[in-house]
């Protein structure tokens, strides 16, 4: 066990270590003369930049919109999966395949061939559609971050229906046999029996595509990299380290960026705690 | 009106658990009715199962058209099929040649990955059935290393490789892959183990198996769709990988999906290319993800979800 274990705190855990000492420092590398410890700069630059501060709201806003739309929708969908019906198999696979699909593919794949104002999929269905005098909207630039919070929803749904699904199809079956039997209607079922066991996998849906979706990086580079206020903090620490070669202000950008996930963790890992211990007893 | 109910009940005759709904569709409404609201929700779910694929089938489309027919407005969706912008990819007429890259994504997931499945099993094995002391607490250890953004350890990083001049290489990839894939499959590979019945192993221990007979003869045998599933999944993650790939490598190691980057400010017609060339990128995503769709759910959970 201890390989695995030393591997693991040797490439993720002392990169953090060094990411606070740096967030400390003054480093540019652009001034390589120029380095000292010993300041809280970077943090009051994080505070006080019109653009960071922006990037958090970005975050969020991103964050818990498509995490909240592709929850309800994976829900929706998980349950109607539930039922049987002809081709269930074949309708599973076809939801999970913009999963499984690199994404950065999928992004390009909405930026050029769906949302191109002039010879995107959705102008020109507006034409085929109205004619000639179809409107045609420039989605990218208007409003890029819809444009994103769409590509993010198509592939974080399947993500959230796996999940709901697997709630579902773990349910007991007696209860419902016994809900039956003292005549609870289909509304009462799902609102009394189906939502309450389903409550923690709905937690751990929204958690971990939390977690995975404040991370993202790709579809953001990809498809405004960063331009018309669509940076977000993965993208910002991107560019302060890369472009801007600030290394102080990266760090701090990092370093709040990890308490803000740890806080969001440490939901997550109560959630998948409960259910260990269900599999244990 | 029980007892007839409960065995007319679908989930009563199917104990897999496949269908349970029919309970819910409830018993005061006609048989009639009852059917007619099934089909209709059958139909439902496949019109947007083929709603969330189409944009892939939009893809497919576009990437089967010459350019000049990929970007019409209206699109046409019955243009003449031609295979131009598959040869135009590997062909690299329009700019890099993609092997390469398909070749540092595919060495660097298929090494990491094995690094991976060798390592997890081990500790797995520690966790689930030798169960060493605090195992609980050094699983949650490897989950919260997973919560945590990678992106905040990316300077580091950048810095301790170009110390040991790794910059740009597969060794760099590699560890960084295999670290990054550590906890899932440890999470994954335990709950496998944890699967294996104890009679089992205790029958091979009286029989004087020692460890390394135990895993090839036992183990590994009883776990092999589960270790195939997290050597899938594992795969998967490394292979999208773009962030760590971009700012790490350059020339000499750069990856798949940074190759599709250099499409990000594409102009001009070149609609059909960039569909084919990502189509191809995601081919091996799609394979090992639909292989392993069973487990999928297993996988990203972190095994909290069976």
């Amino acid at each position: 066990m201890l390989p695995a274990l030393i591997f693991v705190i040797l490439v993720t855990q002392i990169p953090f270590a060094i990411t606070i000492v740096i967030s400390f420092m003054k480093w540019n590398a652009a001034y390589p003369d120029d380095i000292s410890f010993g300041t809280v700069a970077n943090y009051v630059t994080v505070f006080t930049d019109a653009d960071l501060l922006r990037a958090v709201f970005v975050t969020v806003g991103l964050t818990v919109s498509v995490v909240l739309v592709s929850a309800v929708l994976g829900l929706a969908i998980a349950l109607l999966l539930d039922r049987k019906f002809i081709g269930r198999g074949l309708v599973r696979t076809l939801m999970i395949t913009p999963f499984l699909i690199v994404p950065v593919a999928a992004a390009l794949l909405f930026k050029h061939a769906i949302f191109n104002p002039s010879y995107g999929l959705v102008n020109g269905l507006l034409t085929t559609v109205f004619g000639e005098n179809a409107p045609q909207p420039d989605l990218m630039s208007t409003y890029p971050l819809l444009g994103i919070g769409i590509v993010l929803v198509w592939q974080w749904t399947p993500f959230m229906m796996l999940i709901m699904l697997a709630g579902l199809q773990s349910r007991p079956l007696d209860v419902y046999e016994a809900a039956l039997v003292d005549g609870a209607g289909p509304g009462q079922t799902f609102r009394f029996i189906t939502l309450p066991h389903l409550r923690r996998y709905i937690e751990l849906a929204a958690l971990l595509g939390t977690i995975y979706i404040v991370q993202n990086f790709d579809t953001v580079f990809t498809m405004t990299s960063g331009g018309l206020g669509t940076a977000n903090l993965p993208y910002v620490i991107y560019q302060e380290f890369f472009v801007a070669q600030d290394y102080g202000v990266a760090s701090a950008v990092g370093v709040i960026v990890v308490i803000a996930s740890l806080i969001i963790a440490t939901f997550a890992l109560r959630t998948a705690s409960t259910l260990l211990k269900e599999e244990n007893s | 009106m029980s007892t007839r109910d409960l065995t007319a009940s679908p989930g009563a005759s199917d104990p897999a658990g496949a269908n349970r709904s029919g309970q819910k569709a409830g018993a005061s409404r006609r048989p009639g009715q009852r059917r007619i609201g099934k089909v209709l929700l059958g139909l439902l779910a496949w019109i947007i199962g083929i709603l969330f694929v189409s944009p892939l089938l939009w893809m497919l489309v576009t990437s089967l058209h010459a350019e000049t027919d990929a970007s019409t407005n209206p699109p046409s969706f019955f243009a003449p099929l031609t295979l131009d912008s598959y040869a135009n990819f590997f062909g690299g007429s329009s700019g890099a040649n993609p092997w390469p890259f398909l070749i540092n994504s595919a060495v660097a997931a298929i090494v990491s990955t094995l690094i991976v499945l060798v390592l997890s099993t081990l500790a797995a094995y520690a966790l689930a059935i030798r169960r060493i002391k605090r195992w609980s607490d050094v699983l949650f250890f490897l989950l919260s290393t997973k919560m945590l953004p990678m992106v905040a350890g990316l300077l580091p990083v950048y810095l301790v490789a170009q110390m040991f001049g790794i910059l740009d290489t597969w060794l760099l990839l590699i560890i960084i892959y295999s670290a990054m894939n550590m906890p899932i499959a440890v999470w994954m590979m335990r709950s496998f183990l944890a699967e294996v019945p104890v009679e089992v192993l205790e029958a091979a221990e009286l029989d004087g198996a020692r460890l390394p007979r135990v895993f090839m003869k036992i183990l590994l045998p009883l776990t092999a769709p589960g270790l195939a599933a997290t050597a899938l999944i594992c795969f998967i993650f490394s292979w999208n990988e773009l962030l760590f790939a971009n700012v790490l490598t350059s020339t000499a190691a750069s990856t798949a999906p940074v190759f599709l980057t250099s499409f990000v400010t594409s102009q001009g017609l070149f609609l059909s290319q960039v569909c084919a060339a990502s189509l191809i990128i995601s081919v091996p995503v799609l394979v090992a993800g639909i292989a392993a769709q069973d487990k999928l759910v297993q996988g990203l959970s972190m095994g909290a979800v069976k």
